[in-house]
């Protein structure tokens, strides 16, 4: 299965649901083609929702990396909310826990935007 | 799927095109030898990544995605190692330049990442130049008794 992605609104907070494997391929691209469009038409509060991504390689970390890097420059937030056990530890091994601002629940994750 | 249910030694061993449902194929391919080796849910996660990130490197840095190269997989379970061998057909690379995925310079990079995952997953890593031309791979992973 590749990815797949949902956007819808909370407030002025886009919220991204994507679920499946965000590999090297159809599923690192999908998320970059989505979070470059979302960024283009001026979302400033991006939250991925990861609470059902099933795998994730070194590519998808990349785009993970890319698109808080688009939409930083921006001028915008990109959050992460509901990581599984596999993605948290990939993203602590590789010292990028810290640098996503993490969420367990979407509640609170929309009211950390600025 | 053949049963192993005393995790008999085992070796599989595949010649595959150069694309990414390779890819695919190989991590597959492999955590069905080693789930019949009898290894747990997290080093069978760590195993896959392993191999996954080992044939994208294959494929896609190696043998660049060419349809007149093959990428070998060999996989062997004895009953201390598990041990998985990949190799292309590429130019080759100088893995000392590989740039520190941790270091602050580099951490925001999009890419870089796949070796040192592999290094950090595995019990044993190793790169060597083959001749006349590509590289491979060897993963291991020790079994341990329970």
């Amino acid at each position: 299965m590749s990815v797949k992605l949902n956007t819808r609104q909370v407030g002025d907070v886009s919220v991204v649901d994507v679920a499946g494997r965000i590999t090297l391929g159809e599923g690192s691209s999908a998320l970059r083609d989505m979070l470059r469009d979302m960024t283009s038409k001026g979302s400033k509060k991006i939250l991925l929702n990861l609470g059902e991504v099933s795998y994730i390689d070194s590519s998808g970390i990349g785009e993970l990396v890319s698109g808080f890097t688009t939409v930083t420059n921006g001028g915008g937030q990109l959050k992460l909310l509901g990581l599984n056990k596999r993605v948290k530890d990939l993203l602590q091994i590789t010292k990028l826990y810290t640098v996503f601002d993490v969420h367990e629940d979407e509640a609170s994750a929309v009211r950390s935007f600025a | 799927m053949r049963e192993n249910k005393n995790h008999a030694p085992e070796t599989l061993e595949r010649s595959l095109d150069s694309t990414l449902e390779s890819v695919d194929s190989a991590e597959e391919l492999a955590l069905s030898v080693a789930q019949r080796a009898g290894f747990d849910e997290d080093d069978l996660m760590k195993i896959g990544m392993a191999v996954r990130e080992s044939m994208v490197n294959a494929v896609v840095h190696g043998n660049r995605y060419s349809a007149n190269k093959k990428v070998r997989l060999l996989v062997t379970h004895s009953s201390e190692r598990f041990t998985i061998r990949i190799a292309d057909e590429g130019d080759g690379f100088d893995a000392a330049n590989i740039p520190d995925p941790l270091a602050p310079e580099n951490l925001m990079r999009t890419s870089g990442r796949g070796i040192f995952l592999i290094r950090s997953f595995m019990d044993e890593f190793e790169m060597r130049h083959r001749e006349p031309r590509g590289t491979e791979v060897t993963l291991v992973k020790y079994v341990v008794s329970k």
